[in-house]
């Protein structure tokens, strides 16, 4: 098994006539959950998309699963989530699954088994319309656990659920990287940094940090993540 | 390519249409409602509903497909599923068939109910067969399901998809003979009449119409359409990009 499964080395993204990614380095140790936070606008989803391979204009080196990001053979073997639920509104939520089971290639029971990881059950057959935000989320959700992928890249999957929910799919994601998978889950709410092995803090562009939390939290001589954010940018600032 | 992808996608954009009666009414019903009210239009003149009758069948499934497909893919880009789905196996024709395989099966039904429709409750007259004329029918709706595709991969926005429908099939419409034939069009246009998809749909369908079976030119003409249609797709697939800004 590899070490890294992701390895970014002096990522640049070029976007219209601006450059929102300013050369980003940083590995993710297989096995690990990893948050990406920072404020919304500094380039998380840029970087969760050059990761996945949807992003144009990237220059410097993405190595995801040992071979270069957007590799044909990495289709399939990565869990995507966008920030917006990306099902479709007018099926209901086995027949979406069931679509990209489909897709994948992957036996339907799969369908059953991301159903109660995500907790909707009791809302598998109806339409994903009808469904709250939070429930529409879990059924994007589901959708990236088919097949069991070895790297999962969530772009903010708990905006808007309710603290137990939001307490239950961390536990999930720590489920899934005990069973070897690598998670990268971006947030803007900082209080989700502890429950992360590792965090990128990113701010206009750049990585200010790549550490553990406590480490992070010990650097900066608080116990609050947003203060040692603030610390961290002034600091930077500081040294400019 | 995967077609087992292919009848995935197409097995669910048909799951999506059962549950959109108003856009299937409007794909099978609108078709035939047109033809009638062009019947209506020229109920003193029999002999002028006999000769373009039989372009119409060819033209109104065709811009009527155009427009629901124009906007397909783009539905899917802005809700992110096309980003989900180009992180999985699925190649850009692959999912370009898939819709165009759901489509066709939509055009089959399409093409049975304004032929048997214009033919038998409109007394269109025609030389040739009916189920050529069927055939042909089922083609220039697949012909404007390709186009459409083609053009929703073109289009940024849905906003600029639905622009394409002016700018795609208007000028192919005014040249394809149903207005003026197109030998007496000016040399000019008629050299652009011969390299628009839509002219051959019309001569085919006319072809039909005339008596002049697939043996006699009108199989070439369905055979014209049968090329643009996929190399409107190929084209499509080329043109959609897995990597965006």
């Amino acid at each position: 098994m590899m070490k890294n499964a992701v390895e970014c080395r002096d990522v640049v993204v070029i976007r219209g006539d601006r450059e929102v990614l300013h050369g980003v380095d940083f590995d993710l140790r297989a096995g690990s959950v990893t948050g990406l936070l920072g404020p919304s606008g500094c380039g998380k989803t840029t970087l969760i998309r050059a990761i996945v391979g949807l992003q144009a204009k990237v220059t410097g080196d993405v190595q995801v699963l040992g071979l270069p990001a957007g590799a044909a053979k990495l289709r399939g073997r990565i869990g995507y989530v966008t920030q917006e639920p990306s099902v479709y509104f007018d099926l209901t939520v086995t027949e979406n699954l069931r679509f990209f089971a489909a897709v994948l290639g992957v036996d339907s029971a799969d369908v059953d088994r991301v159903i109660d990881a995500v907790d909707l059950r009791s809302h598998a057959h109806e339409r994903v319309d009808r469904l709250s935000g939070g429930q529409q989320s879990r059924a994007s959700l589901a959708a990236a656990l088919l097949g069991d992928p070895e790297l999962l890249v969530l772009d903010e999957p708990t905006v808007g659920l309710d603290p137990v929910l939001r307490r239950d799919l961390w536990e999930l994601f720590h489920r899934l990287a005990e069973a070897g998978a690598t998670l990268l889950v971006s947030s803007h709410v900082m209080d989700e940094a502890s429950r992360c092995d590792r965090l990128l803090l990113m701010r206009d562009g750049v990585l200010l940090a790549d550490d553990s939390p406590q480490a992070l939290l010990d650097s900066a001589g608080t116990v609050d993540m947003e203060q040692a954010f603030l610390t961290l940018i002034d600091r930077k600032a500081g040294a400019r | 390519m995967r077609l087992r992808v292919t009848f995935a996608v197409a097995a669910r954009v048909l799951a999506q249409l059962r549950r959109d009666h108003r856009t299937v009414a409007m794909l099978i019903v609108l078709p035939a409602l047109l033809v009638s009210l062009m019947w209506w239009m020229f109920t003193d003149s029999p002999n002028t509903f006999d000769r373009v009758g039989g372009p119409l069948l060819a033209v109104f499934p065709a811009i009527i497909m155009f427009i629901v497909t124009s906007v397909a893919t783009l539905r899917e880009r802005s809700t992110g599923t096309l980003s989900r789905l180009f992180t999985m196996p699925m190649g850009k024709l692959d999912f370009l068939l898939g819709y165009a395989l759901a489509f066709a099966l939509i055009a089959v039904v399409q093409a049975a109910v304004v032929v048997t429709i214009a033919l038998y409750a409109l007394d269109l007259d025609i030389r040739g067969d009916a189920w050529q004329l069927g055939v042909v029918a089922v083609l220039d709706g697949v012909l404007g399901t390709a186009l459409g595709l083609f053009a929703s991969a073109f289009a940024a926005t849905e906003f600029q998809a639905v622009q394409m429908m002016p700018a795609v099939m208007i000028p192919q419409l005014l040249l394809c003979g149903l207005l003026v034939p197109r030998d007496q069009l000016p040399g000019v246009l008629e050299a652009v009449s011969d390299v628009l998809p839509l002219s051959y749909a019309v001569d085919a369908v006319g072809g039909v119409a005339a008596g002049n079976g697939f043996g006699e030119g009108a199989g070439t003409d369905a055979l014209v359409v049968t090329v643009f249609i996929l190399a409107a797709l190929a084209l499509g697939a080329a043109t959609l990009k897995r990597r965006t800004a």
